[in-house]
């Protein structure tokens, strides 16, 4: 009986055996090349030395706002672990490993565009402008988790009147720095740096409206925005703009980062409203770090008394 | 090689590595390190680890045949089932404790956030397969039959990569990480079915020629 089988491998068929020991050789050294790049990326961090950046020092004559919020403040080692800062990386916990070595001394900020006293300030005079303050404010990210943070600064309104816009000024251009060889991860963030923010004039001088040098009693950690920034409490966390080098009175609504990155999740007003949803995800309730359940979140998180009527007449779910 | 990979100890080895992100975690919740958003890093850390497994498992096919290992397929379930496993944790993290068995929230999120309703499709994909993963059932079913239907794992990465795309603000590079060993995962089997037909082809052409094989 004669039996056909088909599929039977003949001799040629055979691969040659120095071919299938590259195959192998190739393989496994893909494997090894690719984990090694995946481990370099993820401990690298091991083999830094001490960090050789600026350090947060305590700051003296800062008068207790009467308005702050008698919640709970989120332990310090919450905020300084576990936040945005892009320039830094992308996860919560980035920030604080990729800031050590960030230099913030010498800084100055520059302000200007339509105003009568355009001014460079470096920190010496720009701390010196105004009495700090500390001030405890809610403040709600727009991932849906929040902090109560002592920040220390004063309002953002000493500025302006110091440099003295004109009628032509009705939006602030807020700029941070940016530098590759400080922020090498920068590149990677998904977002166009430097990261630009923006308010309406009447929302600058909001008395609410912190320019703000420190938290928890010292100068701001690295990784949450050294050596100067904004803090809008009833915006969305990203609005609170980050090392701030360039403030500009300009005449049309200037553009913000995040609403360049993709304008139907984040407009450019960003006020918290828990009946607006973030496109893929709920705004309704938010996780209080260091809390197990959910809470609700509150109409421009809690500070409606102080800035609603800024927005009377508005409809806010066009102008999210 | 192949001989450890056919040892009682392979199988037993590989579960206890199965278990060791697991153990990772606690030890981590044991020493408060699960970061200041614990639900969040527990949801995140359950949600890679399942497409992790879901990725092993599809890697098994391919490379119980180019590194010529075909024992390799011993630990093809077990890799799934882990995958459903961690999945299962995923699934609990978010709708148990970030949800809190809220049914209304959990429907309102899976109509709302395409994110979500991608993501709960991959997994209730994998339910079956889970179920169906005996040798009872591969009986019941027929290989064919079995195979067809476990061919779901297929639709359940994809389902878990877009879950992932579509969650992340702007950074892509994790999500895209996966897409890509998906993509490789997926190819390798294209091309090995091209080889086969063609491989197949050839022979037929050439079958009415006596070779050496023919008449054994």
């Amino acid at each position: 009986m004669l039996l056909k089988h088909k599929d039977e491998l003949t001799y040629s068929d055979v691969t040659p055996k120095g071919v299938y020991q590259n195959r192998r050789n190739f393989l496994l050294g893909l494997l090894v090349t690719g984990s090694a790049v995946l481990g370099w990326k993820k401990y690298s961090y091991l083999l830094n030395g001490p960090a050789t950046g600026s350090v947060p020092v305590r700051l003296n004559n800062v008068k207790k706002w009467p308005y702050s919020t008698t919640e709970t403040v989120t332990p310090e080692n919450d905020v300084t672990h576990y936040n945005n800062f892009y320039e830094f990386g992308t996860d919560k916990e980035d920030p604080a490993q990729n800031a050590r070595n960030f230099v913030t001394s010498p800084w100055a900020v520059t302000v200007g565009g339509e105003v009568k006293k355009p001014r460079k300030f470096t920190m010496d005079e720009i701390l010196a402008l105004a009495p700090l303050e500390e001030r405890i404010y809610r403040h709600r990210c727009v991932e849906a988790w929040s902090i109560v943070v002592p920040w220390i600064g004063y309002p953002f309104s000493t500025i302006a009147n110091l440099v003295q816009p004109t009628e032509k000024a009705k939006f602030v251009a807020f700029e941070s720095y940016y530098d590759v060889r400080q922020m090498p991860l920068g590149p990677l963030a998904g977002i166009q740096l430097p990261y630009v923010e923006g308010l309406r004039l009447d929302e600058a001088m909001n008395p609410l409206t912190l320019l703000t040098f420190g938290m928890y009693g010292e100068t701001l950690p690295n990784q949450d925005g050294a050596p100067v920034r904004m803090v809008i409490p009833w915006k969305y966390g990203f609005k609170s703009i980050k090392s701030l080098v360039r403030i500009r009175f300009v005449k049309d609504q200037p553009p913000t980062t995040w609403n360049l990155a993709n304008p139907q999740e984040y407009g450019f007003y960003s006020n918290v409203n828990p009946n607006v949803d973030h496109p893929r995800w709920s705004q309704a309730k938010e996780r209080r770090l260091g809390e197990f359940f959910r809470r609700p979140t509150l109409m421009f998180n809690g500070y409606g008394d102080q800035v609603a009527g800024m927005y009377t007449g508005m409809d806010l779910r066009k102008y999210f | 090689m192949s001989a450890f990979l056919r040892s009682k100890y392979a199988k037993a080895l590989l579960f206890a590595a199965c278990l060791l992100p697991l153990g990772n975690l606690l030890l981590r919740a044991l020493h408060g390190e699960l970061t200041a958003n614990p639900i969040e890093f527990l949801t995140h850390a359950t949600g890679d680890w399942t497409l992790r497994f879901l990725l092993l498992t599809l890697a098994i096919t391919p490379f119980r045949r180019i590194l010529r290992l075909p024992d390799l397929i011993r630990f093809r379930r077990m890799l799934g089932l882990f995958a459903f496993f961690y999945g299962c944790l995923h699934f609990t993290m978010w709708f148990g404790v970030d949800k809190f068995f809220n049914l209304r929230d959990m429907v309102d999120d899976v109509e709302k956030r395409r994110f979500i309703t991608v993501g709960m499709l991959g997994f209730f994909l994998m339910v079956p397969l889970a179920i169906t993963s005996t040798a009872g059932w591969i009986r019941r079913l027929g290989g064919k039959r079995w195979r067809l239907l476990h061919r779901a794992i297929y639709a359940s990465a994809i389902a878990g990569v877009i879950h992932y795309f579509w969650l992340v603000k702007s950074d892509i590079h994790k999500p895209l990480d996966y897409a890509c060993v998906v993509g490789v995962l997926l190819a390798m089997r294209i091309a090995a079915w091209i080889y086969d037909k063609r491989k197949h082809g050839a022979r037929e052409l050439s079958a009415g020629q006596p070779t050496t094989a023919e008449g054994l």
